[in-house]
């Protein structure tokens, strides 16, 4: 397990939120609609960059399943806003050389009519640099 | 009422409906809408780590542009909504993203995010009145029970967004009243419908929509309404068939009788 | 020129750690009028008290200098050591070294500096000080407590069964307070009914205790020992003496859909009503917001009915002045708003309750008669979810930051009790913490696992989503399994945060007393004097001073009631010399000072004064009572001549330390 305090910090800054003022009362994971979809709960990706283990994070596919849809840094009660540090390690990953995870290629293939290209663009500014 | 009307980008494309009815029913309730010159796309997803500036930026030309003509912003995308708020609201609260973003650009008059985002949903309550709509109502949607979807756009996060309650809203239920129907309420009208992970994730959308509707459907709506064409696709899309799914708009322009 | 001995402490190394002490006596040494100057590692200590005592005599000191510790902490120790010698104790100044010097600073030559300085202030200010000679005032020996819960009564009952009148001012129809709301009390699991009413029956029937219910706290005047306070006796409209409290009206009324706020609205009442069976005073009142007769003039049924001839429709609020020597806040708590929170769908299902709801669906005197039955559809529920922390121990706008203490022993009772009852219910109880400090309240908890079988889940509820068919669908966090639960609930019972009553406030306001930022009110010292508001002669009982059980809310009251007595034996407290005075020849008669005046101690009065022409003229001129002026200070910053000044804290005497700083 590799422990790397600058990614830590990195992360702290894009979020704003001081990750010690989580009190570990998992709400956030309670009320995740994708919980089952991911390897690191968003409890845990508070725990994690606490730690340094941000590695381990950015290794993970839970990036991309979360929906960004915001209930856990809604509810959460003391202002933690875990949906905050899952997207500041995505962004970590994808600023890395290579880090993009969505190529322009690979969307003729998911298109249908009716797909409106909200959905598009929010898959590249959320997968992509 | 002079608004400065943004539609965004998949209004003009696959959610002409969510546009088109809009502009109808405007004009009906006497609201005018004027669009800002040169639009562009306004991100759809608003960035929630704070030291995204360029992501941030097409949306402070839109708060700049209505800014410097002293007019409010109307949305009706959930998302273009939800993006130009908490623009508006960082722009106004966080000096150093403020900062940024005028020296990003080159602004006659700097952006200070003093301007208001409302949305049209917003309007058809606070400008116009759901007592005003009531009356000029000639197509009531008598007995019909409709389930509101919100989804996650319009009410999160709560304290920029100052839409409604974000756990127990209310301001579609009255709006569906106002249109003579029944609302029907049910508890994942706030719970994500999938959202773009439908590209990449299929089965995950699929369970989130269905989720919805079979919620939606089990309380008694024999439809569902929303503000967002990506809540829309994934609805009809991912979610199995379970419940007719219209923009809240086409709702309103059959009972104002302009459809 | 003043004679001046200088001493400064060292407080262990909690002064000498940051300040040079040697050098901060030595400098000050040199000082004009300084004879003496010495440091100790320990000057509130008997030898250094000694010290201080011999200095005076040795050298003849006319005035006293400590350096040390805030003048909140020690300054009477010192004044008492220095009048011991001789010295008149108001010519003891005290520079605080301590905690706006040493322990704001880490550099020792700054920390040395500032002492210095600090020291010369108090030296310059020693020299303009005169001899002051405190008055006395009458004790008035009668006691107000403010709230008739637990607290209230338990104070009362003390201050009365030691001799001294006490009014007990309760805002509802009847005393009791949440605890007569409660069924059973943790650890013992006695019945809370069986162990409060005859308390208020003691309250009721006590020669010493005088209840005023339905009334509230209108103004409050005065000082400690002297206090004026008008009470509001809300119309009733019903005659408290001919009212047998026999309950026909309440049966016989015909608006009858009114929630019934006893049973949390669970049930309904009428708009003539006896709070409860044991209510305290057992007297009807008529809400009159929705009794038909006052509201339109038709119907009048409760008069019709009534043997007694007690209805009184005209009845009007009355308002009472009393004396009293002591005032005590119990004015306790209340659940704060769940539909805040509605993640947990209180707004949305009947079958999502507080647990102060719970209380009621458990009690034999509740709308279920005691059978735990489900809200929406008088079912048994199946399985139950409790969940704890709704609120508290939240930074978010709704919530409350702290732990409101009682909760997580009062689920592990609703639990246990559930499990004993209901052996075929499942219970769940999400937790993040499990607090159970407290003598057999961890058995307690433990029990409830371990006997009872009781669900305990670390983790938290995320969402609760009323289904159709009447289950709610709970979903939470496991956090030790690292799962997300799913559970098809049949009540969801929620530990709602408690908040200090919303009436504490405007009362905090009436009475000069403090509060924190969570309106809980501040003691006048957070471990040496808990039970005492900063205010002298307001003291605190319950929660309304923080987040307290049963037994704790009573210890403190029979405290705050012994705080009492002590001030009510008394004939006479002595006053604080430090007061306003007026400057008769000075004064212009422009009664700005009057207005300022929070006690009231200022009044004018005409009197003749020799002109230039040797005629005599009258002029209206602002005089000080001594014994009202609690030496605020507000008279002298607003009197625009100059002429009102404060005893011990003159204008000049202020100037001389502000030049001494600017040196």
């Amino acid at each position: 397990m590799k422990i790397d305090m600058n990614k830590r910090d990195s992360v702290i800054r894009m979020t704003g939120i001081n990750p010690r003022t989580c009190m570990k009362c998992g709400k956030c994971s309670a009320t995740c609609p994708s919980f089952d979809e991911m390897e690191y709960h968003p409890h845990q990706f508070i725990s994690l960059v606490e730690a340094g283990r941000v590695d381990e994070l950015m290794a993970s596919e839970s990036l991309y399943n979360c929906l960004a849809c915001m209930a856990c840094l809604e509810r959460c009660p003391r202002g933690v806003e875990p949906a905050k540090f899952v997207e500041a390690v995505r962004n970590l990953k994808l600023r890395e050389h290579g880090g993009n995870h969505l190529a322009p290629e690979a969307i003729p293939e998911m298109l249908d009519a009716d797909l409106p290209q909200q959905a598009i663009v929010s898959a590249f500014r959320k997968y992509s640099k | 009422m002079i608004f400065s009307y943004y539609p965004g980008c998949t209004l003009r494309t696959r959610a002409k409906d969510l546009d088109v009815y809009a502009r109808k029913c405007a004009l009906a309730l006497g609201v005018e809408l004027v669009e800002p010159k040169d639009w562009q796309c306004c991100g759809v997803v608003y960035p929630l780590a704070g030291d995204e500036i360029a992501h941030r930026l097409s949306a402070v030309r839109v708060l700049q542009d209505a800014q410097s003509r002293s007019v409010s912003v109307l949305t009706v995308c959930s998302a273009c909504h939800n993006v130009l708020k908490q623009c508006a609201y960082d722009l106004k609260n966080d000096a150093d993203f403020r900062n940024k973003a005028n020296a990003y650009s080159e602004f006659d008059i700097p952006v200070t995010g003093e301007v208001d985002v409302v949305h049209y949903l917003e309007m058809l309550r606070d400008t116009v009145g759901f007592d005003t709509i009531k009356q000029k109502v000639v197509n009531p949607l008598t007995g019909k029970k409709i389930g509101a979807y919100y989804g996650c756009l319009l009410l999160r996060p709560g304290k920029k967004m100052g839409f409604d309650d974000p756990e127990n809203p209310a301001i579609i239920e009255e709006f569906i009243k106002a249109l003579g129907a029944e609302p029907v309420i049910y508890p994942y009208r706030n719970e994500c419908c999938g959202g773009y992970v439908t590209l990449e994730n299929k089965p995950l959308a699929q369970k989130k929509s269905q989720t919805v509707l079979e919620s939606a459907k089990e309380m008694g709506a024999e439809c569902v309404i929303t503000a967002c064409p990506l809540c829309l696709y994934n609805l009809k899309k991912n979610g199995g068939d379970t419940l007719p799914v219209y923009y809240f708009t086409e709702l309103l322009a059959e009972a104002l009788g302009v459809k | 020129m003043q004679r001046i001995g200088v001493f400064v402490c060292h407080c262990g190394t909690n002064i000498a750690g940051t300040v040079d002490v040697k050098t901060v006596a030595e400098m000050l040494g040199k000082e004009p009028g300084v004879v003496f100057s010495t440091d100790y590692q320990y000057m509130c200590s008997e030898a250094g008290q000694t010290l201080i005592q011999d200095a005076i005599k040795e050298h003849n000191l006319g005035g006293v200098v400590i350096c040390s510790c805030s003048p909140r902490m020690h300054e009477q120790t010192f004044r008492k050591a220095c009048a011991k010698a001789g010295l008149n104790p108001y010519m003891v100044e005290v520079a605080n070294i301590r905690e706006q010097c040493s322990w704001i600073h880490k550099d020792v030559a700054e920390g040395t500096e500032k002492a210095v300085i600090l020291g010369r202030a108090a030296i310059a200010k020693v020299h303009l000080n005169a001899p002051l000679t405190a008055g006395e005032s009458p004790v008035v020996k009668r006691a107000l407590v403010i709230g008739g819960g637990i607290a209230g009564m338990q104070t009362a009952l003390d201050i009365a069964d030691a001799g001294f009148e006490v009014d007990i001012v309760e805002k509802n129809a009847t005393i009791g307070g949440k605890m007569a709301q409660i069924d059973k009390t943790f650890p013992t699991l006695d019945c809370s009914a069986c162990i409060l009413t005859p308390k208020m029956v003691d309250c009721a029937q006590h020669e010493k205790i005088n209840i005023y219910a339905y009334s509230e706290v209108e103004d409050v005047k005065g000082f400690v020992g002297n206090f004026s306070v008008a009470i509001r006796k809300k119309a009733r409209y019903v005659d408290e003496t001919k009212c047998t409290g026999c309950g026909i009206c309440t049966e016989k009324c015909p608006v009858k859909n009114i929630p019934n706020e006893f049973n949390m609205g669970m049930d309904n009442r009428r708009s003539i009503y006896i709070p409860f069976a044991q209510a305290v005073p057992k007297i009807a009142t008529i809400d009159p917001n929705t009794c038909n007769k006052l509201k339109t003039g038709k119907c009048g049924v409760c008069s019709k009915v009534c043997g007694a001839g007690a209805i009184d429709y005209t009845q009007k609020d009355e308002i009472i002045r009393r004396e009293y020597g002591a005032i005590v806040v119990a004015t306790g708590f209340n659940m704060i708003d769940m539909t805040k929170f509605d993640e947990f769908g209180y707004a949305q299902s009947k079958d999502v309750i507080t647990s102060l709801e719970f209380e009621r669906l458990t009690n034999a005197a509740g709308p279920t008669g005691g059978t735990l039955l489900r809200p929406s559809d008088g079912k048994h529920p199946h399985t139950i979810v409790f969940v704890q922390c709704c609120g508290s121990r939240s930074t978010t706008e709704n919530g409350k930051p702290y732990c409101s203490k009682i909760c997580c022993m009062y689920t592990a009772k609703h639990a246990m009790l559930t499990r004993e009852k209901y052996p075929d219910t499942d219970v769940y109880v999400f937790y993040i913490d499990v607090r159970t400090p407290g003598k057999n309240f961890d058995e307690f908890y433990r029990r409830a696992v371990e006997q009872y079988g009781v669900h305990y889940v670390k983790g938290m509820v995320g969402k609760v989503a009323p289904r159709a068919d009447g289950t709610l669908h709970v979903q939470a966090s496991d956090l030790l399994a690292g799962e997300q639960l799913h559970i098809d609930a049949d009540l969801v019972v929620l530990a709602g945060a408690i908040e200090p009553d919303k009436s504490a406030r405007g009362l905090a306001t009436k009475l000069t007393a403090s509060m924190d930022t969570n309106d809980f009110f501040t003691e006048a010292h957070p471990k040496l004097r808990p039970v005492e508001s900063p205010t002298a002669g307001v003291f605190l009982s319950g929660v309304c001073q923080g987040p307290k059980d049963i037994p704790e809310t009573v210890a403190q009251a029979g405290a705050a009631a012994s705080k009492v007595i002590g001030l009510l034996v008394k004939d006479k407290l002595t006053c604080n010399p430090c007061v306003a005075q007026s400057d008769e020849l000075l004064c212009n008669g422009c009664s700005g000072c009057e207005h300022v005046c929070p006690y009231g101690a200022i009044t004018y009065e005409t009197k003749e004064f020799m002109q230039f022409d040797r005629s005599m003229k009258p002029r209206r001129v602002a005089s000080v009572n001594p014994a009202v002026c609690q030496g605020c200070g507000a008279c002298t910053v607003t009197c625009p001549s100059g002429a009102m000044d404060l005893k011990g804290f003159s204008n000049r005497q202020i100037m001389a330390e502000v030049d001494a700083i600017c040196k």
